[in-house]
């Protein structure tokens, strides 16, 4: 299987090494044809944007002005902040001029004269490997107005790297482009999007360092072999990354479609101690749980995902074996979501907080079986009522780890029923006992036992 | 106490600004090098980034109390950084922070007597194929055992 974004050539972090394995050809491809016909190759290679939603990269070109009014951007996301993602640091590390000249390609396709790479801050050593590339290529003549000889075409770019400071919101797109303004990182009310009022109002595009480095592969080679690679409708390679209970945790390469199973026992090596696994994400710490028993036969894939009821994600695999405790996962999980949530919409801002106290309440063995339905209730309060997607992504493991693992959840939690009991002053006022505190006696019949 | 950017620093900041067509842009560069310089982000950098850069104050300090990788007080020499997100703590990161925690005798945020070690529970790093990790300033120690971790306090000086 030939591998797209992260080959096994040894030191292609070397410009020269990275030349004389076919480097550039994609960026001279390029710059022979018109912006439109490159868009027009992204577009036939069905390429789906690496970072998360997955949204189709040539279409999110296309939506750029074609007359340029104003100066046009492209930003490129390495935030990578979900846990359980560690892709794009590959990427800086063994891979760089193939991000860079990716941004070449992307950036002559939609015009833009300035490029940002948003890397996260506690990437310090990897921001320094990119710009020792960046630079590299300024000196080969690759960036800045020599790029006008180099590749013979009217048409130069600058790159720079923005560095964050520890924010997880920052990766999504509109609060990155407040970032990389200066600003708190609030995101931004869509629409306008980006491609129409983004970086100080001017049109913006913004994709993952992943997407950006499959795209001078799909221009060398063309956009049908690219499609052909994988699963159809979410084709080439991804870079999963499987951490957790495995004995080879890691970064792999693989077409989409691969199964779940293969990767987890086959490329990963399976569980230590040949233990069963109770527990997969697919996708990065924000997207829907799996049961272990349901991952038989699960491709991961987009659509594949989507059917077995979670999504791709950013490829980001956490597996969990049958000791684990859920409740302190999801806990853990619902205090990152608190700690990240940037305030700006309040049912994510309370939200997120209501749902970790629960949580510890139910840690702390105060819960009843009524928590787990008031957390799904809340979670249900969040999806979908913010403007960005934290809150979904805040809100689908607490639904989803309760829905699926009920029977889990309820062993940490006391029973706890409503029954209609007669009440001497509201007659039919429905009251909430604890089962413990029913006695059920021939003799007696239905006692209750109050606390207070 | 007043506080100034040295020259070199100075310069490193008017070249973060031409990157950006507004200096707003160019704070969190900005606060970075005056974090670097003074060891924390006191009101006097944030004043002195404000005048360098001639944006308003508030504009400075929503930067700097937003992100949690700036300081507003002092840490130590060593910064210490333990991941507990969830693959990490699958392969025993809070036993890992529990284990730094006693060795220096400090919770979480707070900075040894001395001034040399200041531990910080931080969220996912991007290093999970390596979990679990712990980052001492800006350098990262992967695949961590608890004797690895006394090892490596033991060595800094």
């Amino acid at each position: 299987m030939e591998k797209i974004v992260l080959p096994d050539i040894p030191n292609l972090d070397n410009l020269d090494v990275y030349i004389e394995n076919g480097g550039f050809e994609g960026a001279k491809k390029a710059f022979q044809m018109s912006r439109e016909d490159v868009i027009e190759e992204v577009k036939k290679s069905g390429l789906r944007g690496r970072g998360g939603a997955g949204f189709f990269t040539g279409l999110k070109w296309s939506f750029m002005p074609r007359t340029k009014t104003k100066p046009h951007y492209l930003a490129v996301n390495g935030d990578e902040s979900e846990p359980g993602s560690f892709k794009d640091r590959q990427i800086f590390e063994k891979n760089p001029h193939q991000l860079i000249e990716g941004i070449i390609i992307a950036a002559y396709a939609i015009q833009a004269e300035t490029v940002y790479i948003y890397i996260r801050g506690e990437y310090y050593n990897w921001i320094q490997m990119l710009q020792k590339a960046i630079d590299a290529n300024y000196e080969r003549g690759h960036l800045g107005e020599k790029m006008r000889e180099t590749f013979n075409t009217d048409f130069y770019c600058n790159v720079y790297i923005h560095r964050g400071a520890g924010a997880y919101i920052c990766g999504e797109e509109s609060a990155l482009m407040n970032s990389i303004e200066g600003r708190r990182g609030y995101p931004r009310v869509k629409p306008p999007f980006p491609a129409q009022n983004g970086l100080w109002g001017n049109p913006t595009t913004i994709n993952n360092v992943e997407t950006i480095t499959n795209v001078p592969k799909i221009i060398a080679n063309g956009g049908e072999w690219f499609a052909s690679i994988g699963a159809p409708k979410h084709p080439g390679t991804l870079l999963f990354g499987v951490s957790g209970h495995v004995n080879k945790p890691g970064v792999y390469e693989l077409p989409t479609g691969t199964l779940l199973t293969d990767i987890i026992y086959n490329y990963a090596g399976g569980v230590p101690g040949n233990k069963k696994i109770k527990c997969v994400i697919p996708g990065g710490s924000s997207m829907p749980p799996l049961r272990g028993d349901s991952i038989e036969g699960v491709k991961m894939d987009a659509d594949s995902l989507r059917e077995a009821g979670s999504m791709i994600g950013t490829g980001g695999i956490m597996v969990m074996d049958e000791d684990t405790n859920l409740l302190d996962v999801l806990l853990r999980i619902s205090h990152f979501y608190h700690h990240e949530s940037c305030g700006q919409c309040t049912p994510c801002r309370e939200g997120t907080g209501w749902m970790e106290k629960i949580l510890r309440r139910i840690k702390n063995g105060q819960g009843t079986s009524r928590d787990l339905d008031l957390l799904v209730d809340v979670a249900k309060n969040i999806e979908g009522r913010t403007v960005c997607a934290l809150g979904d992504a805040a809100a689908w493991p607490v639904k989803f780890m309760i829905e699926r693992f009920r029977d889990e959840f309820e062993k940490y939690v006391k029973p706890e029923v409503v029954i209609p009991v007669p009440n001497k002053i509201h007659s039919l006022k429905h009251s909430t006992f604890t089962v413990e505190s029913i006695k059920i006696s021939s003799k007696d019949g239905i006692q209750l036992k109050l606390d207070n | 106490m007043s506080f100034q950017f040295t020259e070199e620093n100075l310069k490193r900041i008017e070249e973060a600004r031409k990157k950006y067509p507004t200096s707003l842009a160019a704070v969190m560069d900005a606060c970075y090098i005056g974090q670097e310089q003074n060891g924390h982000i006191s009101e006097e950098v944030m004043e002195e980034i404000s005048r360098v850069l001639d944006v308003p104050k508030t504009d400075v300090l929503g930067v700097v109390t937003f992100y949690t990788m700036y300081h507003q007080k002092p840490m130590g020499k060593y910064h210490i950084q333990v991941c507990t997100n969830v693959s990490c703590m699958l392969r025993g990161g809070y036993e890992i922070f529990d284990a730094i925690k006693n060795k220096l005798g400090i919770d979480n945020m707070e900075v040894t007597e001395d001034g040399k070690f200041s531990i910080e529970e931080v969220e996912c790093m991007g290093a999970c194929g390596g979990a679990p990790m712990i980052a001492i300033n800006n350098d990262y120690y992967e695949n961590m055992t608890k004797e690895k971790v006394l090892e490596i306090l033991e060595s800094l000086k």
